[in-house]
């Protein structure tokens, strides 16, 4: 957060004194703050001030999409383009609070193939354009387990054999299908079973036998911290902060890639952007290959480009390589599964209310 | 009533020093009263009062456009939302039109399926097919994606029969609860929000029922969220009155120094404070840790003070304690010693003084102190999500997630509004029995 203030001001100031900077140019960058926002700082919004001397503003929310429903509503948009959930840009689209993107503004690959035949499934769709691929995992603190390691999500519920307690994110999404994914449940059959009541109650009555052991997290720094501390034992979390506690900070952290759960973030252009060229060109600059991989390098959130995988280097900053971290390396993405977004925006709501019931009750 | 400071009665004088006595009890011989420039004094009293009246209004303009333009407005256009989501009936204008014409319980006939049919055309071109398909999901789970895809098929083109091409694209069109839905969907005005905040909802023959019990959840939070307030209310006023009592007798040097340490921590972020206790209070804290060094418990039986409501209740009354003692300092510090002292040498026992004499003169302190405690106490979410765990979570949790996950604004201006009516209900209660003139912030 502050790092990022010191970063708009001295954008700022490099703005009004750089004279290859035009003056009057200028992009707001609505982000996530955070190594997130630092990695799109890095990959993204210097490189692309050089390029075009259009001033970068990046300013931060919790969530973006909530910002952009309000300022289309009031009719007071102030962004430009925002980093948002893939669930939300589909939801934000259809109620028509989002411009739409032209796929032919997207850059074609290194080796001139195609840009919709370059990025993965699903990640350009009619408003939005994926910038990467996050996942849920679950992970552990390998001290905590010197004998057996727990290697599947049925191992996150069995606490007779894997002592201690437990944070899962408080909310619905993600841990109903680790309930059912960790009560034998195949990946690809997760959202059919979900789709049931017979199948809901199934995923509450897993997450039932772990209810008194789990630790509620809601900001994606607290399930690091809970290890740190040694409050809990095993973690269901955000892979890119599991990553940079155990990189960056030498925790002992272990990431158990069977099991997780994978969706995308991008670009939007909330509707009545004030620099809607603007954003377009920082749209299409960023998806570049070999901006996506050098993202990637920053914070091991996977590309959405097959070119861009390839590009990918080493950790930014130590001579391992960055690729077996990431969630879209093909061996990790064999064992997870794709959030499904048609089966959230739909029962989100209805979810959500039996999970508050259920964590009150 | 003639105050040094009231303007009219500088004229009085004025019109007095200039010998005006014979005049200045005119009436009873029908004198007309002036003032030294001639002037009637009635209407220079009243041009006076006037000015001083407008230039009362201007010093305040100022913080009132300010209160209005940042507070009133957006409050209640907050507020409007609870009762108001035109999300359907302003993108299928036909279909509303038609259930404005058949009476409830109709069966929709092709008339409504071809309406269905081009409103839904029109929205799907318009990207509004979204809105629509969120406003019917909060009545009707798992329908969101039905608008959607069938607005994008709609799109492509449909023949009639109307009726037929629908239930080819979904058979879910023929369902009687989604035409309900729609039905209470239809006038922008809606109670449905209300009545999901009270865990109700509106069956198919319109009468309001419960919904199951799995997805009761609010009525139970607003109750907690009262208990949990009056709790801490009268936590903060158990701890806070002695302390109080202490920095209101004690020397002025040594009460300056007690001082600073009530407020130094009122100057501190709710966030560190909130995470200090997190570190104090947690499995392996700093506590727990005491214990087990003490050998009062085993380390197997670390407690567990935090992450449920026994955290809530700590961080909560020690984040809220400043509000409570500064009041009650306040007041204590105007209260006489001589009172007590005259009715210990009339024989009251110390006990007897306390409460006959010295509680009663505290009571505006303590009605502030709770009152603002109290109101603060009701909103919290911040300290409750980081140290609630599950079963600490407030009425307000909910709120923000309706504001901030499920983008349900209608809900959360909703549980918002129920909230705001029960402080307001308890103002007034306050009033009637305490008086709000009986109220001392300091």
């Amino acid at each position: 957060m502050k790092l990022k203030q010191t970063l708009i001001v001295t954008t700022a100031i490099a703005g009004l004194a750089g004279p290859a900077l035009a003056q009057d140019q200028v992009l707001n960058v609505l982000d996530w703050g955070g190594a997130y926002g630092q990695s799109h700082q890095v990959a993204y919004n210097k490189p692309f001030e050089e390029k075009t001397g259009i001033r970068v503003v990046v300013s931060d929310a919790d969530n973006p999409a909530t910002p952009i429903k309000a300022m289309v509503q009031a009719g007071n948009v102030t962004a430009d383009v925002a980093s948002v959930e893939y669930a939300d840009a589909v939801r934000l689209c259809d109620e028509g609070m989002l411009e739409e993107i032209d796929p032919a503004i997207l850059t074609p690959a290194p080796d001139g193939a195609a840009a919709e035949e370059d990025f993965i499934e699903g990640a350009v769709t009619d408003c939005f354009v994926a910038t990467d691929v996050y996942s849920m995992v679950l992970a552990y603190d390998d001290s905590k387990f010197p004998d057996a390691k727990p290697a599947a999500a049925a191992d996150f519920f069995d606490t007779a054999k894997f002592p201690g307690k437990r944070t899962l994110r408080k909310g619905a999404k993600f841990n109903l299908e680790l309930a059912l994914m960790a009560d034998g449940v195949a990946p690809d059959q997760v959202y059919e079973v979900l789709s049931t009541p017979e199948g809901v109650d199934q995923a509450f009555a897993k997450l039932d036998t772990i209810k008194n052991d789990v630790i509620w997290w809601e900001a994606g720094a607290q399930p690091p911290q809970l290890l740190a501390d040694g409050e809990v034992t095993m973690a269901f979390a955000f892979n890119g902060r599991i990553f940079n506690a155990a990189m960056e900070e030498g925790k002992p952290f272990e990431i158990i890639w069977d099991g997780q759960i994978y969706e995308m973030e991008g670009w939007v252009v909330p509707k009545g952007a004030p620099n809607k060229d603007n954003a377009m060109q920082y749209i299409a600059f960023t998806t570049e290959a070999p901006q996506l991989a050098k993202a990637a390098e920053q914070i091991s959130y996977g590309p959405p480009r097959t070119s861009a995988s390839a590009l990918v280097g080493n950790i930014a900053g130590k001579d391992q390589p960055m690729g077996p971290h990431l969630p879209t390396s093909p061996e990790n993405l064999d064992l997870g599964l794709g959030s499904d977004l048609d089966f959230w925006v739909d029962h989100d709501g209805e979810l959500s209310e039996r999970f508050n019931a259920w964590l009150a009750g | 009533m003639a105050t040094p400071l009231d303007p009219h009665a500088a004229i009085v004088t004025h019109a007095a020093g200039q010998g005006a006595a014979a005049e200045a009890r005119p009436n009873a011989q029908g004198v007309l009263l002036t003032t030294a420039d001639g002037q009637p004094l009635a209407r220079a009293l009243t041009r006076s009062r006037r000015r001083a009246r407008r230039q009362a209004f201007l010093l305040v303009l100022p913080l009132l456009a300010f209160v209005l333009i940042t507070f009133v407005v957006p409050i209640g256009q907050m507020l409007q939302r609870s009762a108001k989501n035109p999300g359907f009936s302003d993108n299928m204008p036909q279909v509303s039109a038609w259930f404005d014409e058949n009476p409830r319980g109709a069966v929709p006939d092709e008339a409504a399926f071809a309406a269905l049919a081009a409103d839904m055309a029109a929205a799907a071109e318009a990207r509004t097919v979204g809105i629509v398909g969120t406003r019917i999901n909060y009545e009707l789970p798992g329908t969101r994606s039905l608008f959607t895809s069938t607005g994008r098929k709609v799109a492509r083109g449909i023949e009639p029969p109307h009726r037929e091409a629908l239930l080819e694209m979904d058979p879910r069109w023929a369902d009687e609860e989604l035409w309900t839905a729609m039905r209470n969907a239809s006038t922008p005005y809606t109670s449905s929000f209300y009545l999901a905040a009270l865990d109700r909802t509106r069956d198919s023959a319109g009468d309001v029922a419960r919904v199951p019990e799995n997805r009761q959840v609010y009525v139970m939070l607003f109750q907690r969220t009262l208990w949990l307030s009056l709790l801490i209310t009268g936590l903060t006023f158990v701890l806070g009155f002695p302390v109080a009592h202490l920095l209101a007798t004690l020397p002025m040097r040594r009460s300056n120094l007690l001082m600073i340490l009530v407020l130094l921590p009122f100057w501190t972020s709710l966030l560190v404070r909130t995470t200090a206790w997190i570190v104090l209070l947690q499995q392996q804290g700093v506590v727990n840790d005491a214990l087990v060094w003490l050998g009062l418990i085993g380390e197997q039986g670390r407690l567990q003070m935090i992450y449920n409501q026994t955290g809530t209740i700590i961080a909560m009354t020690h984040i809220l304690l400043p509000f409570m003692i500064l009041p009650l300092y306040s007041v204590m510090r105007t209260i006489n010693p001589s009172y007590v002292r005259a009715a210990r040498s009339l024989g009251a026992t110390s006990w007897t003084a306390f409460r006959r004499i010295y509680f009663p003169q505290t009571l505006p302190g303590l009605g502030a102190g709770a009152l603002l405690v109290f109101i603060l106490a009701v909103g919290y979410y911040i300290t409750p999500a980081l140290v609630g765990g599950s079963s600490g979570q407030l009425i307000s949790n909910m709120i923000a997630m309706h504001m901030t996950e499920t983008l349900n604004w209608s809900m959360a201006a909703a549980l918002a509004a129920l909230l705001l009516a029960g402080v307001l209900i308890l103002y007034w209660l306050y009033d009637r029995l305490v008086g709000i003139d009986n109220l001392k912030l300091g």
